[in-house]
């Protein structure tokens, strides 16, 4: 945007006038920045008193996660699997065919199929989460459940496929960026070369792009994190360490959710366990979308 | 034998093309399926019973009105208070912000503010709106949380209408002595209205399909009338949808269906006249 060094010339009146409004739209803008803070402040301060109460290494080492029941205990890592469990398994789904139909709409598909393809995605993308909870719960599920029949109700299995169904539109849209903004004389000097059009993808269009492929992966990695309503519904509400995705596991998503629908007293210690959680999402996922950023910021620099 | 494995890479060529082609049609075909199961479990229960009843006990008795209307004073009371704020913000990071570290420092605010997990947002509403501020568990309340949940999407939508605008027209309005607010005002944003219609659009209709911040600021329970005031208890379609899901019971599985019907009906009418928007826009050439 270009400043003129005249604009906002004119009476003091008006000076003054364009000046209050110039700050109101400052304060919108600002309110980005208390959003923030508030965040951070509230989530420190709950933690705060909880870890009080529970040492911060008993918390993140603890293998045992039973707040709600007798004996207490105040482990966090059976739902830090649970959640890491979802994760790998939405992954295995929204990388390949992510990052394969990113290919096929940048480099093979013609404009038109684009202009089909495109929308449809974004309709994907656009489903209330609730919806993709309910799709596993009475779909997925019993198709498990026909494969494998000692599959549990809720199982990891059912809603890491609906998470990653969920998180593949944001892979494919953001690998597509990434394909599309390496420059045309890459891909024109490989075929001079007599590449073909799959070694061109493949060994120099894909190389070009990787670090903005990279940063895909890292963002819809940590929306599958902070994913809940269907991971609520889907996944079960049993906080425990395993490797069968067939079982009913807890992810901290939704084990917040599971506190908040219950009647467990506000200012507990137990109460207070949905702040911890909370607080190590929110770092999780802040730290994941910081670092994507960066590596997408910088990789704009590059071509740009 | 060069001419071979000539053919070989061509051939590999037409396979990967093949399986990525494949690959990216199979959306299309995971959109139709969950379509279809949808329809056929909800279809039966869709009546005007349905949409005019209260939720109950009993199935063939249940229905969606509080939710119904719940939602819609949510979305009225939080596109009031985003839309103003959202596209205030981006007016002044577009056009009068000064390229220093604070509106750089807000920029990338807004970017990871857009990341933060909705669920951190519904812990953010709960303490602040609905404990500190004391709004309870009110329409307003839910609103605010919602409205903090969509600005970022807002404002980065907004931003990009903004910046679609040619400098020309900018720099036309100066050269006739307008401030730089009255530049934006009679210029600028009546050419990126349709623009920024549309992001707001979206973002509405993201926000209609939020459950886990109402779930968290305590808007799950059982609600039998509808809301008159920004004060009172409310329900919503997401959360009906919800409830009903969460039960064993096949026939409360179904009402969920027929809930998602009418939720994904909603989303439809709201991303047309969207497209319908930009599509019109883009005709009159601007």
């Amino acid at each position: 945007m270009a400043k003129s060094p005249l604009a906002g010339a004119g009476t003091r009146k008006s000076r003054t006038k364009e000046e209050l409004i110039r700050f109101v739209l400052f304060l919108c803008a600002f309110l980005s920045i208390l959003t923030t803070l508030s965040i951070i402040a509230i989530l420190a301060w709950e933690a705060y008193s909880f870890f009080r109460e529970v040492r911060v290494f008993d918390f993140l080492s603890g293998t045992r996660w039973t707040p709600l029941l007798e004996p207490r205990s105040f482990g966090v890592l059976p739902l830090v699997a649970g959640t890491l469990q979802i994760v790998i398994g939405a992954s295995l789904i929204a990388i390949p065919v992510g990052l394969a139909s990113a290919i096929y709409l940048a480099e093979f598909a013609s404009a038109g199929v684009r202009r089909v393809l495109k929308p449809v995605l974004e309709i994907l993308a656009g489903i209330p989460t609730v919806v993709y909870g309910y799709f596993a719960l009475t779909f997925v599920t019993p198709l498990i459940a026909a494969i494998f029949p000692q599959t549990q109700i809720f199982n990891a299995a059912s809603a890491s496929i609906v998470v990653g169904i969920m998180v593949l539109p944001m892979t494919a849209s953001l690998c597509d960026d990434a394909l599309r903004a390496v420059p045309e004389s890459l891909r024109q000097g490989a075929f001079a070369l007599g590449a073909t059009q799959f070694e061109v993808t493949l060994r120099v269009v894909l190389p070009a792009a990787l670090s903005g492929v990279m940063a895909s992966f890292v963002l819809a990695a940590s929306r599958a994190i902070g994913e809940t309503m269907a991971v609520t519904l889907a996944a079960g509400a049993t906080p425990k360490m395993t490797l069968n995705p067939l079982q009913s596991i807890q992810t901290m998503t939704a084990y917040i959710v599971q506190v908040s629908l219950g009647d467990t007293p506000v200012g507990t210690v137990e109460y207070q366990t949905i702040f911890a959680v909370a607080a190590l999402l929110f770092a999780i996922t802040l730290s994941m979308n910081i670092i994507a950023h960066r590596v997408l910021a910088r990789f704009r620099e590059v071509y740009e | 034998m060069s001419s071979d494995r000539l053919r070989r890479r061509h051939a590999t060529t037409r396979c990967f093309r093949l399986l990525c082609a494949a690959v990216a049609w199979a959306g299309i075909v995971i959109l139709a399926v969950l379509l279809f199961h949808v329809t056929r479990e909800g279809i039966r229960w869709l009546d005007l019973q349905f949409l005019t009843a209260f939720p109950s006990r009993f199935p063939e008795q249940a229905g969606i009105k509080s939710a119904l209307w719940g939602t819609v004073w949510l979305i009225t009371l939080t596109a009031g208070i985003s839309i103003p704020v959202g596209v205030a913000a981006a007016i002044y990071l577009e056009e009068f912000s000064p390229r220093n570290r604070l509106s750089q420092l807000i920029e990338v605010n807004i970017g990871n503010l857009a990341g933060v997990p909705s669920i951190v947002y519904g812990i953010l509403g709960l303490v602040l709106f609905v404990r500190f501020l004391a709004l309870g568990r009110s329409v307003l309340a839910g609103s605010l949380t919602m409205t903090l949940l969509i600005l970022p999407v807002i404002i980065i939508a907004a931003r990009e209408a903004l910046r679609a605008v040619p400098d020309s027209i900018r720099h036309a309005a100066f050269a006739l002595g307008a401030t730089r607010w009255q530049a934006v005002r009679a210029q600028v944003l009546p050419v990126a209205l349709p623009g920024i219609l549309t992001g707001v659009i979206l973002a509405l209709s993201r926000a209609i399909g939020e459950t886990a911040p109402l779930v968290m600021i305590g808007a799950l329970t059982y609600v039998a009338f509808v809301p008159e005031g920004p004060m009172d208890a409310f329900t919503a379609l997401p959360i009906q949808i919800f409830n009903w899901a969460s039960r064993p019971q096949e026939d409360f599985h179904q009402l969920a269906a027929a809930g998602i019907i009418v939720l994904l009906v909603t989303l439809l009418l709201m991303n047309a006249t969207a497209v319908w928007i930009r599509q019109r826009a883009e005709r009159t050439g601007r």
